[in-house]
């Protein structure tokens, strides 16, 4: 249970004379959710963005199920076990539910140009799995009844869950949700924290940025916060909040 | 009952494109050639498809992989090397060159998208058929702008493409032998085509294009993905262009200018991007529109006019022009587009 999934040590990212992130390490177990919360601008997207290769980092390493994370390219990370979803849904808006997570089996299927030209018996095979695999993942989030309908044409809630399905579709060990519930109503969160729970009972380790502190000390077992590039603490939701770094962080120092 | 219906409507359709050529021949040879330009046309055009119309890579510069798959063909049969090797050894070897100058036209090309990518590509085109156009000292590769010509027909054991045979007597001329096995080309292209694209390289090419981040996120090598775009393009284009060595006898560098891109590119959006069926319908009509008019125009002004007003080449083009517009105005994603692109372009709001 408490067995290291992801060990993040000593991340520095610049952008220019913007200290991003500085010295970040941390810590996440198997099965467990853990939060990343901090300010606008504290770099919780940032260190997103270099756990899943879309930027490289200066310095630090980043060990995952036990082995170091290359962090090279965005696909490579993917199937070593990271999968994430965009803080702003970023769907193929005009394939079908269905299609986009089909997408997300690329990575772990291998049919390559011959054997598709082909159609070999391997290749039919594949295919068949990749949709029978896609409809069970559209079941598991709660929209298979959209599967035929494009994705664009999906309504914001169920946005986010295809976006989670396509995401599950390249079976990763550790599921980074950006922001999953920005944007939504409060029936619409009730309902994403049943689905990360959910995915959490199925043996799912999640890594969850957000702005909704309620949700996420909620939901989290342990919580990391960002300020200004540095985590100023990591702990159980109930100590992060008494934490006076944290309130001076969120609410400003006193200065009386 | 369905299924039945679509089997007789196939053998229909296949029992005309049989018939087509001895209907064609009866006006002419000149028509069935121009049947030939047209499905070489289509060819290529599947071939840009891939590339435009699947994975969104915009190229403007696709002539030049005809380019080299005809000049491979010119080199390795004609007297200009000594060279006659049989046409089903050199149109894989033209695929598979067209293929590597394909990678390397993608290689360092891959940041790139849209307009800048159009550029480079184009600029691409120019360098291949300035290439030919130079290779001729200090060693004579291409024969510069004179081109290569003694080309050999296609021979296949005594069947020879450049004569004609009477069997039962129906009057088997050259151009419609080609006509036959180009028809069984494109055959074959359209299956590869269906294949690739309902299949999970299809659907990333699609992805790429929809957004690129995102298809990366989903653990898509993009590069490789991009990259196997470009080659699998070229290597139809490669394909068409040993083709059309063999059917003219004769290539040199003026046959594989900018314009020529820029038709079949036009061919692919008139037609419809990512739709087969469309792209080779838009390449019928931007062939056999501009021959129809050629034959019209002319004898059309004399009999109301007495006199030829407008020479029929500067109509052509002027007609040419006004359908593009008039399609891009009221069928912006081309004539018959693909249901995808038909969404993008907002067809569907209708």
């Amino acid at each position: 249970m408490s067995q290291v999934l992801l060990e993040a040590r000593n991340i520095d990212k610049r952008f220019g004379g913007v200290q991003a992130l500085k010295d970040v390490s941390l810590t996440i177990r198997h099965g467990e959710i853990y939060g990343l919360i901090g300010p606008n601008g504290a770099g919780k997207t940032t260190l997103f963005n270099v756990f899943t290769g879309l930027y490289p980092r200066d310095s630090g390493e980043v060990l995952f199920a036990n082995a170091p994370l290359s962090l090279q390219s965005p696909h490579a990370v993917v199937a070593a076990g990271i999968a994430r979803t965009f803080q702003n849904i970023r769907l193929f808006g005009n394939m079908t539910a269905l299609e986009n997570v089909m997408v997300g089996r690329h990575v772990r299927t291998r049919a390559g140009v011959f054997s598709t030209i082909l159609r070999t018996h391997t290749e039919r095979a594949e295919e068949a799995g990749i949709r029978r695999r896609a409809e069970e993942l559209l079941h598991y989030v709660g929209i298979a009844e959209h599967a035929d309908d494009l994705a664009r044409h999906l309504s914001y809630g169920d946005q986010r869950r295809l976006e989670i399905a396509r995401a599950l579709a390249t079976d990763p060990k550790l599921l980074a949700l950006d922001e999953p519930a920005a944007g939504m109503n409060a029936t619409e969160t009730a309902a994403l924290r049943g689905l990360i729970e959910g995915l959490r009972n199925d043996g799912l380790t999640v890594l969850l940025i957000e702005h909704d502190v309620k949700l996420v000390l909620g939901l989290c077992d342990r919580v990391a916060v960002l300020d200004y590039g540095e985590k100023i603490a990591e702990d159980v939701p109930e100590v992060v909040r008494a934490n006076p770094k944290v309130i001076e962080a969120y609410l400003g120092a006193s200065t009386a | 009952m369905k299924i039945a219906r679509e089997r007789i409507g196939l053998t229909l359709v296949a029992a005309a494109l049989i018939a087509l050529p001895f209907v064609l021949a009866s006006a002419g040879t000149a028509w069935v050639r121009i049947t030939n330009f047209a499905v070489l046309f289509a060819l290529l055009s599947l071939g840009l498809n891939i590339v435009v119309g699947f994975a969104g890579l915009l190229d403007l510069g696709y002539v030049a992989f005809y380019a080299v798959g005809a000049y491979v063909y010119a080199l390795l049969a004609s007297p200009h090397f000594g060279l006659h090797l049989p046409f089903w050894v050199i149109l894989p070897i033209g695929a598979a060159v067209a293929c590597l100058a394909g990678v390397i036209l993608g290689a360092p090309t891959l940041r790139l998208r849209g307009d800048y990518l159009a550029i480079v590509t184009l600029g691409f085109g120019e360098i291949v058929r300035i290439f030919m156009n130079n290779l001729s000292s200090p060693v004579n590769l291409t024969n510069g702008p004179k081109g290569i010509n003694r080309i050999d027909p296609f021979q296949l054991g005594p069947l020879n493409f450049s004569s004609s045979d009477t069997v039962i007597g129906l009057v088997f001329s050259g151009p419609i032998k080609y006509y036959y096995f180009l028809l069984l080309v494109l055959l074959a292209v359209i299956v590869i085509n269906r294949r690739l694209q309902n299949s999970r390289i299809g659907r990333a090419w699609v992805a790429i294009r929809e957004d690129e981040i995102a298809a990366k996120a989903s653990g898509i090598n993009t590069r490789n993905i991009k990259l196997l775009a470009f080659a699998m393009g070229a290597s139809f284009g490669g394909i068409a262009g040993g083709m059309f060595a063999a059917i003219q006898g004769f290539v040199s560098p003026e046959s594989f200018i900018l314009n020529e891109s820029i038709m079949v590119l036009a061919m692919v959006v008139l037609g419809g991007m990512g739709n087969i069926w469309g792209v080779i319908a838009g390449a019928m009509l931007l062939s056999f529109v501009p021959e129809l008019l050629r034959y019209t125009v002319e004898p059309a002004q004399r009999a109301v006019f007495g006199k030829l007003l407008v020479d029929p080449e500067v109509l052509r083009m002027l007609v040419f022009g006004l359908a593009l517009v008039l399609t891009m105005r009221f069928r912006p994603a081309g004539l018959w587009p693909e249901t995808r692109h038909r969404r993008e372009l907002g067809e569907d709001r209708v």
